[in-house]
């Protein structure tokens, strides 16, 4: 695809459309700052504008669709599949100072909010009146809704309460024809024609620009406990969490670390893990105080009883942040290590998770990666983690293949390339394995009809020909 | 990579970040400039890219300049990063490859300030003299009234006016060199006191107060006129030769007396002492030395916590605390101020929203970057404002002086004081303040 080039006589209708010059970035400092994102690769834009309001946007996006110059939509640049990452080119757009509505309106159960706002911001504001906003991406302290919207990002709470299109009643968006057009609404039932709401939520930021959401809030569950349980063997523990979930529990959240995680953390900043322990366990549960009591007791019970080495409850809040932290230390524990990491997201039904354990396990001695493996074990999400050193070339290029390797087991497994990082363009090469060419074609096709002239964040989800994983280059 | 490649900066360091951007929302330049470029991330990418030759040092300035050195994106790095290290290794290549642009009689104003005035603390008694001469001597008030100050840059007026009632010439040359405990109170530790060179100059009744609040607390206190300027301006200004020299005359000073700790009321010299063994990378004697300096290292505030203060005079005030960025993200003395704070009687703490966010004093900040300061300083007084509160508390000179002049930027002088800690737990404890 032959794109425009943004030269002067753009730049100075662009000046038009955005009437502050600090919101129209064009210095090579200011552009290196847009040129990546938290995974791989380096790609310059050809400017970078900040638009604060709807009529803004779809004045650049009309201007850019005649122009047929590339449009790549961002928030604050969290992502790990590639999302924002400008890879031909042409116009960021950075609506993360886009965030001036944020509105909870609690009779009706609902916030209103501008994609700018970061999801810690909606959180709060929810539970000043009582309600929640269940998506939790652990970068939700930095991430902008928008971005959640895009990737469809998911998050511990997963499990019980979905993910963040399982709570988005209406969009506003602004097309690639530079239109603007309204999606779903804001009531839970609404079955009038297609459901354009759920396509463009996780779509990648290919189909169209979130200027406005209407979120579903829910009422916040009074108590929560937590408790975790160290295993002698992988397997066991996975059992353990099928078996907690078949006894009638629907825990809120339901980690797994594996053994390199534990010693990872131990050589890190001690919690007194045993380093021979092949797995632990963190699960919490949510609701009315005494079903929160009942509910954490007879899950450790469970592990008990299927043969955890031991098991910890913490009711007090202090008591359960203590045990959170052996889970947030890892990141900082395995980016020690080795500085480059490489954050993948494969996911597969539940029953599976001792078998995808066990690939893994082949993998990292395959290819001699420093592969970790923690999640979101009660929905099938594992976070496979390579660590490595990306000046070593040799090195990358082990865990291009281990990378390769990740996916394909996962797919063989029954289960998906992605299940809340996105596509993006490191993963688009494995589409066709997923979905078949088909299945990939009818994508195509919407995609084709939506953008028309391919402006939209390009070179996302669907791959090149003869594109494949390069994490050696930039 | 490219054959421009510059080894000087700290290139291997800048590897360590993900890019996650979990410093967004820690950083107060990305705040009020809202761009990348002035992230802690989007500067780490700027030193990288400088090193791999993809940016000239020229667009690299910038930036750096401009970033306060609070960090504060340190503590919320999960990842490890040392971005102080990143930030001093990119300001000393900056500050030689500026050398050869500065036009000389800057370059030389510049060399005396650092080499002579800093490290010298009879011209620093000489300047805090004709201070004391311009504000006892009538000159202050008629210059204000007809607005001659005015002549002088913003970013300077702004500043004398928010100046403190310097202490006379003969109360600061008749300092004792040593204070002891009240009659009858075994001494619980002996420390020595750093001074620091403008604290010691401007703030002197703040350094006077620390001593006695020391020796009210139980504790024998000595000063020593062999101590210089802890180096923090020059080590943020580049000027790596200077930091090492001061350094190693501060360790060769202290190393001598057989004291329990080493006791500072600045949180930005504090940071400084507290990081001398970094200056000393593989140089075993004095990387050994330093060390044992660092070891002795303490906040007054860390001190002053672990004794006991009579605190008999009620301060009935709501008190906020604007907290150092260096004394938090650097020292990590987060605990013992407002543990402090609390304990004096009638007071109300309120934290403001974001207590951590710099308030734009970093240094020398407020002077160089006038406007970019005080953009901060207004985000600041807005989350003051939120509390209610009529005292606003401070642990380091910058800071004290930065807060002052935000509560005259709010046109809140006289229903709303910015202090030092120091001065607040003096008052309580009925000394003369």
């Amino acid at each position: 695809m032959a794109y425009t080039k943004v030269d002067q006589g753009i730049l100075d209708r662009l000046r038009q459309i955005i009437p502050e010059p600090k919101r129209l970035l064009t210095e090579k400092q200011d552009l290196a700052g847009y040129s990546f994102d938290a995974s791989f690769g380096t790609y310059w834009p050809e400017v970078v504008i900040q638009p604060k309001s709807t009529a803004e946007v779809a004045a650049v996006m009309k201007l850019a669709n005649a122009e047929k110059i590339p449009v790549y939509p961002r928030g604050q640049s969290t992502s790990l599949s590639g999302g924002p990452l400008p890879v031909e080119g042409g116009i960021v757009l950075d609506l993360s100072k886009m965030n001036h509505k944020l509105e909870v309106v609690a009779d009706d159960l609902i916030a209103i909010v501008s994609p700018g706002v970061l999801t810690a911001a909606i959180h709060e504001a929810a539970e000043m009146v009582g309600l929640m906003y269940p998506p939790d991406p652990s970068s939700s302290a930095v991430s902008t809704i928008g971005g959640n919207l895009a990737e469809n990002s998911g998050g511990p709470l997963g499990l019980k309460y979905g993910v963040t299109k399982d709570y988005v009643l209406g969009l506003e968006v602004v097309t690639p024809e530079g239109e603007i057009i309204r999606t779903g609404g804001r009531t839970v039932k609404n079955v009038t024609g297609y459901d354009l709401t759920k396509l463009l939520v996780g779509s990648e930021g290919t189909l169209g620009v979130i200027t406005e959401a209407t979120l579903q809030l829910i009422p916040k569950p009074p108590a929560a406990a937590t408790m975790l349980a160290i295993f002698d063997d992988i397997v066991t523990s996975g059992e353990a969490i099928s078996k907690v979930l078949t006894s009638g529990i629907l825990p809120a959240k339901m980690e797994i670390m594996d053994q390199a995680c534990i010693v990872a953390v131990e050589s890190y900043q001690p919690l007194g893990l045993p380093v021979d322990a092949e797995a632990v366990i963190l699960i919490e549960v949510d609701g009315h105080p005494r079903a929160v009591e009942e509910e954490i007791r007879q899950a450790a019970e469970i592990c008990e009883r299927i043969g955890a080495r031991k098991v910890q409850i913490a009711s007090t809040a202090a008591e359960r942040a203590n045990l959170w932290k052996a889970r947030k230390m890892v990141s900082p524990a395995i980016t020690r290590v080795k500085p480059t990491k490489i954050s993948e997201d494969a996911t597969v039904p539940r029953s599976q998770i001792p078998a995808m354990f066990a690939r893994l396990k082949q993998i990292r001695e395959k290819y001699q990666v420093n592969l970790v493996v923690f999640g979101h074990a009660g929905d099938g999400n594992l976070h496979p983690n390579i660590v490595a050193d990306k000046r070593d070339k040799e090195e990358m290029q082990r865990v291009e293949k281990a990378v390769e390797e990740i996916f394909a087991a996962a797919i063989e497994l029954g289960g998906t390339l992605s299940g809340e990082h996105g596509i993006g363009n490191m993963k688009a090469p494995f589409m066709e394995m997923e979905l078949g060419a088909v299945g990939l074609n009818m994508m195509k096709r919407i995609k084709d009809s939506w953008d028309p002239n391919h402006i939209m964040n390009p070179g996302k989800i669907f791959p090149a020909p003869g594109q494949r994983l390069n994490l050696t280059e930039g | 990579m490219s054959q421009s490649h510059n080894h000087k900066l700290p290139y291997d360091e800048t590897v360590q970040c993900v890019q996650c951007g979990y410093c967004l929302p820690a950083c107060p330049t990305y705040q009020t400039m809202e761009r990348e470029t002035h992230s802690p991330r989007g500067r780490i990418n700027l030193v990288k890219m400088a090193a791999e030759g993809q940016l000239t040092l020229d667009e690299l300035k910038g930036p750096i300049d401009l970033c306060l050195g609070c960090r504060a994106c340190e503590t919320a790095c999960p990842s490890g990063v040392e971005y102080g290290k990143i930030l001093e290794g990119a300001r000393d290549v900056l500050a030689d490859h500026q050398a050869s642009k500065t036009p000389k009689p800057l370059r030389f104003a510049q060399k005396v300030m650092f080499q002579n005035v800093f490290p010298d603390s009879k011209k620093l008694r000489l300047a805090a003299d004709a201070i004391w001469m311009y504000q006892k001597s009538g000159l202050q008030r008629m210059a204000q009234k007809g607005k001659l100050t005015h002549i002088l840059p913003e970013n300077l007026w702004a500043f004398e006016e928010v100046l403190p009632e310097v202490s006379s010439p003969s109360e600061r040359r008749h300092r004792p060199t040593a204070f002891q405990p009240p009659a009858g109170k075994a001494a619980r530790f002996k420390v020595a006191f750093f001074t620091g060179c403008i604290m010691d100059a401007i703030f002197e009744k703040v350094n006077r107060l620390s001593m006695e609040l020391l020796a009210l607390a139980g504790c024998e206190v000595v000063v020593i006129q062999e101590q210089t300027c802890c180096g923090a301006l020059h080590a943020h200004a580049g000027r790596r030769d200077e930091t090492i020299m001061l350094a190693k005359q501060n360790i060769q000073a202290f190393e001598k007396l057989d004291v329990d700790f080493i006791v500072n009321n600045a949180g930005g010299c504090g940071a400084q002492l507290v990081e001398y063994h970094h200056l000393f990378h593989g140089d075993v004697e004095w990387e050994v030395r330093a060390k044992a300096f660092v070891a002795k290292t303490r906040d007054i505030t860390q001190v002053l916590a672990e004794c006991q203060l009579p605190l008999i005079k009620p301060v009935s005030a709501i008190v906020t605390y604007q907290r150092s960025c260096h004394m938090t993200n650097v020292q990590k003395v987060t605990k013992e101020p407002v543990e402090l704070i609390r304990q004096i009687p009638g007071v109300t703490f309120r934290d403001m929203a974001d207590p951590n966010i710099c308030c734009g004093s970093a240094g020398i900040y407020n002077v160089v970057h006038y406007e970019a300061s005080m953009d901060v300083l207004d985000a600041k007084m807005e989350t003051v404002k939120d509390t209610q509160a009529s005292v606003i508390v401070t642990t380091n000179p910058g800071c004290l002086l930065q807060m002052k002049l935000g509560v005259q930027r709010e046109g809140k002088t006289g229903e709303m004081r910015a202090v030092h800690l120091i001065e607040l737990l003096a008052e309580a404890c009925g000394l003369e303040v």
